[in-house]
């Protein structure tokens, strides 16, 4: 069984994973439909940006929050009058989980979009549906697994989040200590073995069961074969 | 019932075409990659000639001398597409049905006399992918037809058929003809379809039209 404070941190990084998802994926999805099917300028670098999270150190993004969000950040001195604050608050983790999981996201709509037969919308137009419908009735039915699987991976890559979060929110137990971060503190206390153990069976556990679902869900849908014919 | 003028160079052929005609049931004509299919999108609204003008049964469709160009969602045309394109995450039924979301049910056409008329009673619960050739196109016609449209396109809706289903379905087409007021525009390169289906007949050729006739006087050229 987990202490009082390992499950807290389990509860934190399941409550920030779930967060940066459910705010992502909205944007993801019109990032992605936008990056499928639109040519506009400066695309590349558009894609180039996106991708920036995964190819650069995780503190250095973690550093580039702290400045643009921070208490004396570009966007977050803008912020705070409002009240609202990112810096050392469970919401900053979200943020930082966010961008951290989102090029994995994008990715993967994106692909769903990109295997989605163009003819088949042009039928749903010329039966009268407009842009909302063919969206909602036949591009994200026909996209639905490799959305679900982009959702999966970047929640197991939220979950493990933890170079950005720490430069950014620090690790304020109960409050910004995520499992990562907790396996982290673990690993530097002596005769933190034992918590550390079960630490690391539940990140195992969690990262074993998502990368299944996503592999049980990237398998080819029916539909989409059908639609290739 | 159409006038047709466009100019256009889709990919790799170069499109002069102009003609008006009367007949309720006109066929274009012509050997494969005459450009019959890219005109059919054009009045469907799914490709946007270079210039010109598309007027069907008096309104005006698209015209490039004023910027006008009427959305395919609100031509309210029925497309028979070469490929059916049936949605293959919907049932039949559903497909059938994509067409009638937000629209008033019309009492002249339902699912039930579509469903009648095409013989599509046994398909209603399958999914597309365990329909045959002709079945699917059945099923695609249904569909075009329950999205009340003012008039039907039909491109090559025989084609890649074996030779029972296209004698089947070229029979259901003509009932439709026949027992549906529904103007119908269709693209061939067959002329016993023509000859079933068509009054008129507008001949394509590499991207003119080499002439218009009747198509009494089609058939007779061809004997």
């Amino acid at each position: 069984m987990l202490t009082a404070a390992e499950a807290t941190a389990l509860a934190i990084s399941l409550k920030v994973a779930l967060l940066s998802i459910l705010v992502a994926l909205p944007f993801a999805l019109a990032l992605g439909l936008a990056l499928s099917r639109l040519r506009f300028p400066g695309k590349s670098v558009l894609e180039a940006l996106l991708n920036l999270p995964l190819v650069l150190p995780p503190v250095v993004t973690g550093y580039a929050l702290l400045q643009l969000f921070g208490r004396h950040g570009t966007i977050g001195a803008w912020l705070a009058p409002l009240g609202l604050q990112f810096a050392f608050h469970w919401s900053g983790a979200v943020l930082a989980a966010l961008v951290m999981s989102f090029p994995l996201l994008v990715i993967s709509v994106r692909a769903g979009f990109d295997g989605v037969d163009r003819r088949l919308e042009a039928a749903a137009e010329s039966l009268g549906a407009g842009a909302w419908r063919r969206f909602a009735s036949v591009t994200l039915p026909l996209s639905l697994r490799s959305v679900l699987a982009g959702c999966v991976l970047a929640f197991a890559r939220a979950f493990g989040e933890f170079g950005a979060t720490i430069s950014f929110v620090g690790s304020i137990p109960g409050e910004t200590r995520t499992l990562s971060i907790a396996i982290w503190e673990l690993l530097n206390q002596p005769g933190g073995e034992a918590g550390l153990g079960r630490l690391v069976w539940v990140a195992l556990l969690v990262g074993i069961a998502a990368s299944l679902l996503a592999a049980l869900l990237a398998r080819r849908s029916p539909g989409a074969e059908a639609a290739h014919d | 019932m159409i006038e047709l003028d466009v100019r256009w160079k889709p990919r790799d052929f170069d499109l002069a075409v102009s003609f008006a005609s009367p007949a309720k049931h006109l066929a274009l004509f012509g050997p494969s990659g005459c450009g019959k299919t890219s005109l059919l999108l054009a009045v469907a609204g799914l490709r946007r000639p270079d210039a010109g003008r598309i007027r069907l049964g008096g309104e005006l469709l698209f015209d490039s001398a004023v910027g006008l160009n009427v959305a395919a969602a609100r031509r309210g045309l029925g497309v028979v597409f070469q490929d059916g394109r049936l949605f293959p995450h919907l049932r039949v039924r559903d497909n059938l049905l994509y067409g009638q979301y937000g629209k008033a049910a019309s009492p002249a056409l339902g699912l039930a006399d579509v469903v009648e008329l095409l013989g599509l009673t046994d398909l209603l619960a399958r999914w597309p992918t365990t329909l045959s050739g002709g079945e699917a196109r059945r099923v695609a016609i249904g569909r075009a037809l329950l999205s009340r449209p003012r008039a039907l396109l039909l491109d090559e809706p025989l084609v890649g058929l074996h030779r029972e289903a296209r004698s089947q379905v070229l029979a259901y087409l003509r009932r439709l003809r026949d027992e549906i007021a529904l103007p119908t525009l269709l693209v061939s390169h067959q002329p016993d379809e023509v000859e079933a289906l068509a009054e008129e007949v507008v001949l394509l050729d590499d991207g003119r039209v080499r002439r218009q006739l009747g198509v009494a006087e089609f058939a007779a050229r061809r004997n």
